[in-house]
């Protein structure tokens, strides 16, 4: 099976004044490609900085990473911004969605940093990921005429626009109640049914459940990793939950 | 991103804060109408001041009497007696950069026509005295030489005493006015001329030979002052040097005297007049100049806190492979349309505002177009001067701090 993320003796150190932070000491990780990862832990434990290094987003002090075979840890700011843009696809908490910009052209935003796929091109992937997500009847709606649920909806889309081998999810579900929580979780496990890589980050033992495998973080170290046992299928939870009454 | 694509993600940012766009816009607008409308303003006055001197004569030198001792007191330079007609013949016969001459006697009183009269004033000078001061003659004719030399009892008369004493639009030529007891044949009637620059008529004249009006009015043998035409405009300071060094010695003036006379020339009169109004002109300007530079800062103002405002937006557009270039391209390219469509507009306003203060003051105002290129020009100028610093603020982000700025 192929490997897609591979870090070795990662090392990430920031410096606040004259204190040196030492966020990750030394981690291992390995993510084969169809992984659907849980990287948990508590706030300070150094997870986000991984993500945060796993997406691109920022570079390792010391240690090698390879992405899809491609050394990325030395990587310049703009040669980052080119992987990010043909590798990466984000979710985050918040949804992060362009305001007064339809669904359409939020999940088009990957694409138009894409120089090599025409106005054409762009309009029907998107259009796809959108259809994917099941959002095809919304494509003109605004953020702010969507749910919590299907605006989270168009920035999977959206991170699924530029078909990247892996998909970075920060917390996706943190601001969705229950149920909207379990909808996303299902559209995920769909995908990964699919093929697709994912990472994502949470707090919720519920949450990790979905997944394939989950790396527990603590002080920058990984303390604990393994595969998940009597995995939850979202989909079923969904109809396990009692039917809302009004 | 490409061209295309920046420019659209631009303009939909600016559409999405309409009011704000607008209002920025209107720094740069008025800034730009100003100076449009200021530099037009001040090119019209000049040429309205021109037109006015060009009006008085052609390539027009005077000499005036000028100050001069008497036994050590200085005299005033109206009591000076010092120019006479051999001063014109030797002017006449000697300065070849002047094509005409002619004295130039004047007395003011009432002018009568049977039962009208008309406070004016009579000018007397020779048969050239009318082209020298371009004047044309509409009706009747000219006095010839003999007349302007035999004191003939002959006048012009301008439109104005024409109006006054015989009746809007009658040609009153070959009738007879009395001046000051004499009487005088019309027998012309002169061309139009209307204000001069002091708001003075110049239609209110009634032009004689000099000796008439030398000898029969006011009973003095010199004359009041010279009048000539220089060849060309550019040998008007060749024939002001000629017509020193011919005055100087027959005035029998020694080396160390002052001249006792003066002569100006038409050119300076329009420099000194013109002078005023082009640094009016420049004072407005600078002005409008600096209502532009307050646009600009406007545009600088807005920008960061656009960019600021949108400090998630920039951290998503780099998360999904916005490049730094993108993301300063975007904002300057936001800040260029800004100035740019302000300038256009600025330019629109100003035109109209031109063509208003000239149907207000009848002013031949005429926008220049080195004005209107110079406005557009700054504006870019300013649209990438003023836009810079905040688009490399947004470039410069990092994205992890600005996809969690609240």
């Amino acid at each position: 099976m192929k490997t897609i993320i591979d870090i070795a003796t990662l090392k990430k150190d920031y410096h606040v004044g004259e204190v040196t932070v030492h966020a990750l000491r030394g981690v291992d990780l390995k993510i084969n490609e169809g992984e659907f990862v849980a990287i948990m832990g508590a706030s300070g434990s150094g997870k986000s900085t991984m993500l945060n290094i796993i997406g691109c987003l920022d570079r390792p002090t010391d240690g090698t990473y390879l992405l899809d075979s491609v050394n990325v840890a030395g990587m310049s700011k703009n040669e980052r911004a080119a992987i990010r843009n043909l590798k990466i696809g984000f979710v985050f908490q918040s949804y992060n969605l362009l305001s007064r910009t339809s669904a359409l052209e939020n999940v088009e935003l990957p694409l138009m940093y894409n120089r090599l796929i025409t106005t054409k091109e762009r309009r029907e992937r998107a259009v796809a990921a959108l259809e994917a997500v099941g959002l095809a009847d919304r494509m003109d709606h605004m953020p702010n005429q969507l749910s919590g649920g299907q605006q989270q909806r168009v920035a999977i889309a959206r991170s699924l626009v530029n078909d990247p081998v892996v998909i970075l999810a920060d917390e996706a579900t943190g601001n969705l109640d229950t149920r909207t929580s379990y909808e996303i979780m299902s559209l995920f496990q769909e995908l990964n049914s699919k093929g697709k890589t994912i990472v994502f980050v949470t707090h919720e033992p519920d949450i990790a459940r979905c997944m394939t495998r989950s790396v527990v973080f603590r002080d920058g170290h990984i303390i604990r990793e393994e595969d998940v046992k009597s995995r939850l299928n979202a989909a079923e939870m969904l109809r396990a939950l009692p039917v809302e009454q009004d | 991103m490409n061209p295309g694509n920046l420019l659209k993600v631009a303009i939909n940012a600016l559409k999405r804060n309409k009011m704000r766009s607008f209002l920025t816009m209107l720094g740069i607008i008025i800034g730009v109408a100003s100076v449009i409308t200021m530099l037009a303003i001040g090119q019209g006055s000049k040429k309205s001041i021109q037109d006015q001197i060009a009006s008085m004569g052609s390539n027009m030198l005077f000499v005036m009497p000028g100050n001069m001792r008497m036994g050590g007191v200085q005299q005033g330079s109206s009591s000076s007696q010092r120019l006479t007609v051999a001063d014109i013949k030797a002017i006449k016969t000697e300065c070849d950069a002047i094509v005409a001459v002619s004295p130039e006697v004047r007395s003011s009183g009432q002018a009568v026509s049977g039962s009208s009269n008309w406070p004016t004033t009579i000018y007397g000078g020779s048969e050239q005295y009318l082209d020298i001061r371009s004047w044309t003659v509409v009706s009747g004719r000219n006095f010839t030489d003999t007349e302007a030399e035999g004191s003939a009892k002959v006048c012009l008369v301008g439109r104005t005493v024409a109006d006054e004493l015989f009746g809007e639009g009658i040609d009153p030529t070959g009738e007879t006015i009395r001046f000051k007891n004499i009487p005088f044949k019309i027998i012309g009637v002169l061309s139009e001329k209307g204000q001069n620059s002091f708001g003075q008529d110049q239609d209110d004249v009634i032009i004689a030979p000099y000796t008439t009006v030398q000898k029969r009015i006011l009973a003095q043998t010199y004359i009041q002052s010279i009048q000539m035409s220089a060849r060309s405009a550019e040998e008007s300071a060749l024939a002001e040097s000629q017509v020193e060094e011919v005055l100087r010695r027959t005035h029998k003036l020694r080396e160390e005297e002052n001249n006792d006379f003066e002569i100006r020339s038409q050119e300076e009169l329009a420099t000194t007049m013109t002078s005023v109004t082009e640094i009016l002109t420049i004072l407005l300007g600078a002005i409008a100049g600096i209502s532009l530079l307050v646009g600009g800062i406007g545009i600088m103002n807005i920008m960061y806190v656009s960019v600021t405002e949108r400090t998630r937006e920039i951290g998503l557009r780099m998360s999904v492979g916005g490049r730094s270039v993108d993301i300063l391209l975007q904002f300057l390219i936001e800040s260029i349309l800004l100035s740019v469509f302000g300038g256009l507009i600025g330019i629109m306003i100003g035109f109209g505002a031109s063509s208003v203060v000239e149907a207000l003051t009848s002013w031949p105002i005429s926008v220049m177009w080195g004005s209107v290129i110079l406005a557009f020009a700054v504006c870019t100028v300013i649209g990438v001067f003023f836009g810079w610093y905040p688009a490399r603020r947004a470039a410069e982000l990092d994205p992890i701090e600005a996809l969690r700025f609240e």
